[in-house]
């Protein structure tokens, strides 16, 4: 007996990639306030906030994903704990977005031209009135092409939820798999379905870094 | 309830790991050298002249670039088994690998290439020089001492990426880690001695790619200056 494709498997494949959003969003909104944090800390003046941060991005990105999700996912179970895979892969999501975009936060912040960090301090203004009127605004517009981009790295990265048992769209994809055994037609849709969530990203952040670009031309042009 | 923590029963396993730890090295040197050469392929490619090879090698970037390696892997693996073609989890591995990292390779080529000066291959034009020579010599070198220090970590991010190849039990060191915790029941200890490779592998990785990097680009300069 043998069932062909069908509109619930379709179905099925769509909320997976419902639940590929929703954790999308938790790791980026999760990672960016962790992510943020570090960032800030990555360039402290306190010397042990700089050591420390430095430390957790090495040991954070010196990690597979695959390897975190497998540390959270046990770790809260023996902690007692027994929470849906989505706690467990939010978390590792999250330490594994906070350091790599507290990094590209941290390039951009250093971004800003020196000569405004100097500007603001002759202006008296506090560490927290330098960072938060002068250069986080401009560090903004420098972060955003690279953000968007990133954004494409934490779709793609939620697939790999799916060794903790959460179902979202490339799990989806296995157990449709597992009753049709119809790889090319199962696996090339579940592609499909990313692309169409990745793709979009990918232009949008083009489009940004292209609009940078002539913009920081103007600048330089009139200055 | 508490827990104990016990390394004693999964490092006593440590053969295992540094057979895996060896197969994930194998894996990245692999996939590292294949997907240099496919992806300076097509970074010439892209801007190649002819409109179908630079449109076909740019539909292979966007299409890789913007789908998870966990489904090209599925993809590679089981989508080969399905037509009859039956290959080894390590052989379907490698060419998953391979092409991912191949257009992410042809990304990084690209940015390379294109910061070559025209006036610079206009001059090798009028030293006689041959394609050939002018790509060897004038752009794809140079291009590449630029671009080292983001292909260095590409290449690592590429080897930290093998882990996901478990997935379809090629016997890589995270495969090797499964095997080891459903034998010994300690979970989170596995997870955490593997953790511990994987930095030790990404450091050694590094240091590997900064002596090549000393011994290929020769031309001592001072930083900041223009080659």
């Amino acid at each position: 007996m043998t069932i062909a494709f069908n509109a619930n498997h379709l179905v099925f494949l769509l909320q997976g990639a419902g639940w590929t959003l929703v954790l999308s969003l938790i790791a980026f909104a999760g990672g960016g306030l962790l992510g943020f944090i570090v960032a800030l800390c990555r360039i402290s003046p306190v010397r042990a906030l700089r050591w420390l941060s430095t430390a957790y991005v090495q040991l954070v990105q010196g990690t597979p994903l695959l390897i975190l999700m497998f540390l959270s996912y046990f770790g809260l179970s023996i902690a007692g704990l027994s929470l849906p895979a989505l706690v467990a892969a939010g978390i590792s999501m999250t330490i594994y977005v906070s350091a790599y975009i507290g990094e590209i936060w941290r390039g951009c912040i250093q971004a800003v031209p020196r000569t405004q960090w100097e500007a603001a301090e002759c202006l008296a203004l506090s560490r927290v009135q330098r960072m938060g009127l002068v250069v986080l605004p401009q560090a903004l517009r420098i972060a955003t092409p690279p953000t968007v981009g990133f954004m494409v790295q934490i779709v793609k990265n939620t697939s790999l939820a799916s060794v903790v048992g959460f179902v979202e769209l490339a799990r989806a994809g296995q157990v449709v798999n597992n009753s049709l055994f119809e790889p090319f037609l199962v696996y090339m849709l579940v592609a499909g379905l990313y692309f169409l969530l990745c793709f979009p990203l990918s232009w949008w952040s083009r489009q940004l870094e292209r609009r940078l670009l002539v913009a920081h031309r103007v600048e330089v042009a009139t200055a | 309830m508490t827990y104990k923590f016990d390394f004693t029963s999964v490092l006593a396993q440590w053969p295992l790991f540094l057979h895996g730890a060896w197969l994930t090295v194998k894996l990245s040197v692999a996939a590292t050298l294949l997907g240099l050469v496919i992806g300076t392929l097509c970074a010439i490619g892209r801007g190649s002249s002819n409109r179908l090879v630079a449109r076909s090698c740019a539909v292979y970037v966007e299409a890789i670039r913007n789908t998870p390696l966990l489904v090209q892997i599925f993809l590679v693996y089981f989508g080969l088994a399905s037509i009859g073609l039956k290959v080894p989890a390590f052989i379907a591995a490698v060419l998953a690998m391979v092409i991912n990292v191949g257009a992410y390779t042809t990304e990084i080529m690209r940015a390379g290439i294109e910061s070559i000066h025209r006036s610079q291959i206009e001059a090798a034009e009028c030293l006689a020089l041959s394609r050939a020579q002018i790509y060897w010599h004038v752009i794809l070198r140079p291009a590449m001492e630029r671009v080292y220090p983001a292909l260095t970590s590409q290449f690592v991010l590429l080897m930290l990426a093998t882990s996901i190849t478990s997935q379809i039990s090629a016997e890589e060191l995270t495969a090797i880690a499964n095997r080891v915790q459903s034998d010994t029941f300690r979970s989170f200890e596995t997870y955490a001695v593997v953790a511990v490779f994987y930095l030790l592998l990404s450091l050694l990785m590094r240091g590997a790619f900064w002596v090549t990097g000393q011994a290929l680009f020769t031309r001592r300069r001072k930083l900041g200056t223009p080659l």
